[in-house]
């Protein structure tokens, strides 16, 4: 077991806490790194997908992990952000204004969802979330003069400092440095007050509004930031697409999304990478699945969201922590070995807490 | 002008009246204790003062400010922390986050440099990181650092709030029952604390509580509610032979 000896407040404020951190995060960085001199075409692009995804999920963890509110129409940011950023590249904007561009379009709508549901929590805010997400949707369809509504909308070739991205390796690079970029943001985010007011709102608004946080220009921020970086994945993603329509960014998109948030560990930004990496490699799954399959259940309209839901609720109910969880588990299980008791990870007793006001 | 007015304040939820016409004034430096039976209206008073609920009627003035219509969250900053009787911590999040949480009235840079995480950033954080460390110092918590609250035991979590409420710095601050569900031991002990923020960190303290010992021990001036009217005002012994108050706890014949 370690123990880390400290000598400098700067410790518990780094990212990475000590030399193994190092080790372990540069030897990932060098792999994903070296990946597409290793990998066929196919497996990059599931991989690029894989990253994305979490990026994406980045966004929707600062939201729903962090800050304690629920979002079941996140497909909305990842629409608005390619859409954004394909009629921009469109209109001649150069690769990385245009996903700027994306990205601020997104974060300002967020606010603006954001702002309007201010007074709704949990299931109220999941569904008024929905409803928001059917209604960009359906504005995306109907405006046919922007968008091209069910024709589509092609995405135009980018080029990045004069270098047109038409390879898959291409893609994967930049998709690489924006996920880095990204989860860099989010943990200094969080290990600052902005974020730690976020985990305030999460754990008792109450308490929260106590110590001088004011709950409304916290929540707005927390939604335009969760948005702003899903509109930067929907900007990628539409590279990844191709083709833009509305059936792209459905209901079933912004399942997958919350369900990668919960699978990988609420709470967590390691385990958005865990999720991402299920939900990237589930549909090969559930292909496989489909072939062992009696044709009756493996053909049967509504497989996949009925599975995703399966999943969603499973999880909740045994391992609510998620995958990142569960390996806290198994890496204290040798670390402590042979003392390992069931007890240290069961869930405490909530104390009596003040009645809620609202 | 006294440091902490109340005057005439009421508040009814539907048909009870749970603060009728309550006024007293707290003076800069004392520790003031707020006694009374179970729904007296100790509890909705502190929610009034700290700005959770807003009265019908009446005025708070703090500091020389009118605060009566002024939102928790602008409150805080004035410099008026409290506690809460049920303990309201964040569960999820260890001793020191929820003690630099406390910190948040002091931020001073703006989210977009959180995003980079500038220099100055850092060096705030140092500095926020050293005031938790004081406060971690005082009330004994080292040995809970890096805990999070939900495996935590009840007495320290009732410690720690009163650390998240010290690292406001506040000039007065609001404790709701310091001592409920405390072992004898652990109430002394906070009753210790209470007097050394009081002397050495120069606080005004106002407390709810319901330890006539403790009352006793460390409160200057008592006030008596009942029914949420205000029975009897003065020092703890005077208040505790108070006829009105030996009725409300024991009933009158």
């Amino acid at each position: 077991m370690r123990f880390l000896f400290k000598t400098h407040y700067n410790q518990d404020i780094d990212h990475l806490k000590h030399g193994g951190d190092r080790f372990w995060y540069g030897l990932l960085l060098v792999l994903v790194a070296a990946a597409p001199a290793a990998l066929g075409t196919f497996y990059l692009g599931e991989l690029n997908l894989v990253m994305i995804y979490a990026i994406a999920g980045v966004g929707l963890m600062l939201l729903v992990g962090y800050t304690g509110q629920v979002s079941l129409g996140h497909a909305a940011f990842l629409a608005i952000g390619a859409y954004t950023h394909s009629l921009l590249l469109g209109a001649g904007l150069p690769f990385l204004l245009s996903i700027v561009a994306a990205v601020l379009v997104s974060a300002l709508v967020g606010a603006g969802v954001g702002w309007i549901a201010l007074r709704m929590t949990g299931i109220y805010l999941a569904i008024a979330t929905l409803a928001f997400a059917m209604l960009t949707e359906q504005t995306i369809s109907r405006a046919e003069w922007l968008t091209g509504g069910f024709r589509g909308l092609a995405v135009p070739q980018a080029s990045l400092f004069g270098m047109p991205l038409t390879q898959g390796w291409q893609h994967y690079y930049v998709t690489l440095t924006l996920l880095v970029v990204t989860l860099l943001a989010a943990l200094n985010i969080l290990r600052s007050s902005t974020g730690r007011a976020m985990v305030a709102i999460r754990d008792s608004e109450i308490s929260a509004e106590s110590v001088g946080i004011n709950l409304a220009v916290y929540k707005t921020l927390a939604f335009a930031l969760s948005a702003g970086i899903t509109g930067l994945a929907g900007a990628l993603f539409a590279h990844r697409l191709g083709y833009l329509s509305p059936d792209a960014f459905t209901f079933l998109i912004s399942l997958q999304l919350l369900l990668m948030v919960v699978v990988g560990g609420v709470g967590s930004m390691r385990g958005v990478i865990y999720g991402a990496l299920f939900i990237g490699f589930l549909p090969q799954l559930l292909a496989i699945a489909r072939d062992t399959l009696p044709p009756q259940i493996a053909q049967a309209p509504g497989l996949e969201p009925g599975i995703f839901g399966l999943i969603l609720v499973l999880v909740i109910l045994f391992e609510p922590q998620g995958i990142f969880g569960r390996w806290l588990k198994i890496k204290s299980y040798f670390q402590l070995f042979p003392l390992y008791r069931r007890a240290t990870h069961r869930r405490q007793k909530t104390y009596l807490r003040t009645e809620r006001l609202r | 002008m006294s440091y902490l007015a109340v005057e005439d304040l009421s508040i009814s939820f539907g048909g009870i009246r749970a603060v009728d016409d309550v006024s007293f004034e707290v003076e800069e430096g004392e520790v003031f204790a707020i006694i009374g039976p179970n729904g007296a209206g100790k509890t909705t008073l502190f929610n009034l003062v700290s700005g959770i609920y807003f009265p019908d009627a009446g005025s708070v003035r703090f500091a020389g400010r009118d605060i009566t219509s002024l939102p928790a969250h602008r409150i805080a900053p004035l410099g008026l922390a409290r506690t809460f009787q049920n303990i309201e911590l964040f569960e999820h999040a260890t001793v020191l986050q929820n003690l630099l949480i406390g910190r948040h009235v002091h931020r001073r840079s703006t989210a977009l440099s959180h995003l980079l995480f500038l220099p100055a950033v850092r060096r705030e954080e140092l500095e926020h990181r050293r005031r938790v460390e004081d406060v971690i110092d005082l009330l004994e918590l080292a040995h809970y650092r890096e805990q999070r609250i939900a495996n935590l035991p009840y007495g320290v979590r009732k410690v720690v709030e009163v650390g998240r409420a010290l690292c406001l710095e506040p000039k007065l601050l609001l404790l709701d029952e310091p001592t409920s569900g405390l072992n004898p031991e652990e109430s002394e002990d906070m009753g210790f604390w209470i007097e050394d923020i009081n002397r050495d960190l120069g606080v005004t303290v106002v407390m709810v509580a319901h330890d006539m010992g403790l009352v006793s021990r460390v409160a200057g001036r008592v006030l008596a509610l009942n029914e949420g009217r205000v029975i009897a005002e003065g020092s703890a012994a005077e208040v505790q032979k108070n006829p009105a108050v030996v009725d409300a706890y024991l009933g009158a014949d």
